[in-house]
């Protein structure tokens, strides 16, 4: 399986191009890292590749067949702010409910403890609510995952343990993932390939 | 700033009770509630437990002024006040109940629909809206109640399909908003449907509005009541209805019987204002940069 953008092309409203005919591939497996400097467009790409923004020109295609429009989305994107990512209305098992049923061991090596899924939102940390939204986001659909600035507001003992468990999942499951950030340590430790927003997009000023 | 929005908060919502001390905002605003409750259950009561025989004619005692034994006085026909105004307050009630929460669930659905069914459903929404703002209240209320010959069920039918226009718009903004919030983005991609993610997600943010929604449409719709009553598009005389009341106590007041028009008049603005105060402390606690003061 794989995951390519053609051509793809985006503005917002009547604005400057933020992406002129940019080629991004993502193959199963992999782990690739695209970096680049703020409002460079990392995270309108982001959404362009998991489907939440339609390109203006060029095409996204997901083994050579254009999007899903319903049903389960094999590409999960996540947010860099989980408050905003989760319903404040919604205890935490049902937010982890939401994608679908995943194993109990996923959510132990992630360090969900059972005493937070009673829990409202707002009685948990950004950190916490974080390891939620991957966990939701990591089911056995999920062929690709998009981390836009994932772990980019947490610190490094709980950025180790995210990336470990992500990538160890990845692995196992055969799943690629994009690697958002600005950090280039990071993506370097983690990316097998990296891609500079920078470099490739044409036509900008 | 918020010291000073703190303490201007504080001095219009409860300043009833700062005579009771050792209350903090919370305990005062759920005592207001209570207080305003009670005041109303015991105006139906009352209307229950008052003889319809006290609303009989009775020549005999008929023009008195308020006294101990007809507290509000009695009319020309020698009704006493007191229980008429009663009896017209609890009718009141329940025809303000009964149309704030249908003309609340019509904003709800037409409020849900213009957010999430697309483009033209919504600007065909939004021109109703416009178009039953535009025009007074009362003269789309008196026609849609003499077209359906008066009486309660013309009043009411006329209230809930006048008053559902501006929580519409509040519901519809609402909704358009939240639709565009990440939780429910990620939800769609899930695989969810639009029309689940309408009733699981945005639903349950709305019930603030609803809810208080309903409690401020009603004194609206109990002072429409009685002024198109008042008109003589609403209820029939024989009712005893406080627009009633109030219209036929117009004829007498220049051979100064002041009663008639002064106490039932007083008491219908205690009930509207009793709802009033539910209305804005329900909001004072329900929203969320309220609730934790």
């Amino acid at each position: 399986m794989q995951l390519r953008a053609e051509n793809i092309s985006f503005r917002y409203g009547k604005g400057d191009w933020i992406l002129k005919d940019f080629n991004i591939e993502l193959n199963q497996g992999e782990i690739l890292g695209l970096t680049g400097p703020s409002g460079c467009g990392k995270s309108t790409l982001a959404k362009i590749l998991a489907g939440y923004e339609r390109p203006l020109g060029g095409s996204v295609e997901l083994d050579s067949r254009s999007f899903p429009s319903k049903g389960f989305n094999p590409v999960q994107l996540v947010f860099q702010h989980p408050e905003k990512a989760v319903n404040p209305r919604w205890q935490m098992h049902r937010i982890l409910r939401e994608s679908g049923c995943q194993d109990d061991s996923l959510y132990r090596s992630l360090g969900i403890e059972e005493s937070w899924m009673k829990r409202w939102p707002n009685e948990l940390s950004g950190g916490e609510l974080q390891r939620f939204c991957v966990a939701r986001a990591l089911t056995r659909q999920t062929r690709f995952l998009i981390a836009d600035e994932m772990t980019t507001m947490l610190d490094a003992i709980t950025q180790a343990q995210i990336w470990h468990v992500v990538l160890e999942y990845a692995k196992q499951n055969n799943m690629g993932v994009l690697v958002v950030s600005h950090e280039n340590r990071l993506i370097e430790r983690l990316c097998d390939r990296v891609v500079c927003l920078r470099d490739n997009a044409a036509g900008r000023t | 700033m918020s010291e000073i929005s703190a303490v201007t908060r504080d001095s219009r919502n409860s300043k009833f009770f700062k005579f009771i001390p050792g209350l903090n905002r919370r305990q005062r605003t759920l005592l207001m509630i209570a207080s305003s409750v009670l005041v109303l259950a015991a105006v139906i009561m009352a209307s229950l437990l008052l003889d319809n025989e006290k609303i009989a004619t009775h020549f005999d005692e008929k023009n008195l002024g308020p006294s101990l034994e007809h507290f509000f006085g009695t009319d020309w026909l020698g009704r006493d006040m007191f229980t008429r105004t009663v009896k017209g307050l609890s009718l009141s009630i329940y025809i303000g109940l009964i149309a704030s929460a249908v003309s609340v669930v019509i904003a709800l659905v037409l409020g849900m629909s213009a957010a999430t069914m697309g483009k033209t459903v919504d600007r065909v929404i939004t021109w109703i809206v416009d178009l039953f703002l535009g025009m007074p209240h009362l003269v789309a209320l008196i026609l849609i109640a003499f077209t359906l010959g008066g009486g309660a069920k013309g009043v009411i039918i006329g209230v809930a399909f006048t008053h559902w226009t501006s929580l519409t718009r509040v519901i519809r903004a609402e909704v358009l908003q939240l639709r565009s919030a990440e939780f429910v983005q990620i939800s769609r991609h899930m695989g969810k449907s639009r029309w689940w993610t309408a009733f699981h997600h945005i639903l349950p943010h709305l019930v603030p509005q609803f809810f208080v929604g309903f409690v401020l449409l009603f004194p609206h719709a109990i002072l429409h009541e009685a002024s198109i009553t008042f008109l003589g598009f609403g209820l029939s005389p024989h009712k005893p209805a406080i627009g009633v009341i109030l219209s036929e106590a117009m004829k007498y007041l220049s051979t100064g019987m002041w009663w008639l028009a002064f106490f039932p008049g007083l008491s219908l603005l205690i009930i509207v204002r009793a709802f009033d105060i539910i209305g804005e402390n329900l909001r004072l606690l329900i929203d969320p940069h309220h609730a934790h003061d």
